[in-house]
């Protein structure tokens, strides 16, 4: 019974989309308008893009961004619109500022901070003097030199 | 010095986490500061054939604040505009936001009416072109018709003596 229930579990959409039905008279501009959405942060639930929230207005939003898409507008246009209103905040990607340059190259400098320290480390231990032998280590060596030579 | 690093990067991040704590997440900054308020002209929610726009609030500073009658935080601050409409210092022009015309004057009718006038926009596009995400919302607009000043969420007394009324009192007093 499971086993044949199973790919149906697979075959649920994964990602429950609170939207409307849209007409496009071109279906490029329906895949403009449902990545536009999908990269648009939602005001009132701030952890949900335009496509995710089901706040109202969300929906509000949708429509305009689907008037602009399809009257033949471009994505920037679109985009125009709700940062002329709403600021970067709406976007899931804000553009490299001086007040985001520290959003954009923090990780970077963490990942180089990072590396230099495990650098060092490495560094460290490579000439530190466990590598080198001890006097036990050393006549064992000879030892087995000579065994080896006699 | 082994325990200095760890020490140092600790420090900062406590500071970074420490003022991430008191800022408010929900407050967005608005782009429209120091930005001329977007146009609008719609019909007054007291009276359809009159119409309110972006001219009446030239000439004085004003305040605009966004309203419903289905909003909860609206009941919360309106004691505090009808004292502030009572005491005369400073128009408070309504945006009805998403709402309906009966609701909106029972609401005013029941709770008072501080507005000088309310404007009418049931489908919320002045509210979308003025930004708004989270009714009540408050703007100052200066003499020319600029904005100076938005809050976001119900204006307390607090808000009002400490942020609000010093900022219109000194707009008040600058000539355009």
């Amino acid at each position: 019974m499971m086993r044949r229930l199973l790919p149906f579990l697979f075959a649920l959409p994964l990602t429950a989309q609170a939207i409307e039905i849209r007409h496009f008279d071109d279906p490029d501009k329906q895949q403009r308008y449902e990545r536009l959405i999908e990269e648009l942060r939602c005001l009132v639930c701030q952890n949900q893009s335009l496509a995710d929230s089901d706040a109202d207005l969300a929906q509000d939003l949708r429509d305009e961004v689907y008037t602009i898409i399809q009257s033949g507008k471009n994505e920037e246009e679109a985009v125009k619109f709700l940062t002329d209103r709403y600021g970067d905040f709406v976007l899931y990607r804000p553009p490299f500022k001086v007040t985001t340059a520290l959003l954009w190259i923090g990780p970077f400098l963490l990942l180089a901070a990072g590396g230099a320290l495990l650098w060092r480390q490495v560094k460290r231990r490579n000439t530190a003097d466990d590598l080198a032998l001890t006097d036990e280590e050393k006549k064992r060596l000879e030892r087995l030199r000579n065994n080896l030579e006699g | 010095m082994r325990y200095l690093i760890p020490l140092a990067v600790f420090a900062v991040m406590v500071i970074f986490l420490g003022i991430g704590l008191t800022l408010n997440p929900r407050e967005v900054p608005s782009p429209f500061i120091g930005k001329p308020a977007p146009m609008f002209a719609l019909p007054q929610v007291a009276d359809a054939a009159k119409t309110l726009s972006r001219d009446d609030l030239k000439g004085q500073v004003s305040l605009v604040n966004v309203w419903a009658s289905w909003c909860a935080s609206c009941r919360e601050e309106h004691p505090v505009l009808l004292q502030l409409a009572k005491q005369n210092i400073v128009p408070i022009y309504g945006l009805n936001y998403k709402d309906e015309r009966d609701k909106a004057l029972a609401w005013l009718q029941r709770f008072g009416d501080p507005y000088t006038a309310s404007a009418f926009d049931p489908e919320g596009k002045t509210g979308i072109d003025w930004g708004v995400y989270g009714v009540p919302e408050t703007f100052v607009v200066d003499r020319d018709g600029v904005i100076r000043h938005k809050q976001t969420g119900p204006i307390t007394p607090e808000i009002l003596e400490k942020k609000l009324l010093p900022l219109i009192r000194q707009l008040q007093a600058t000539p355009s």
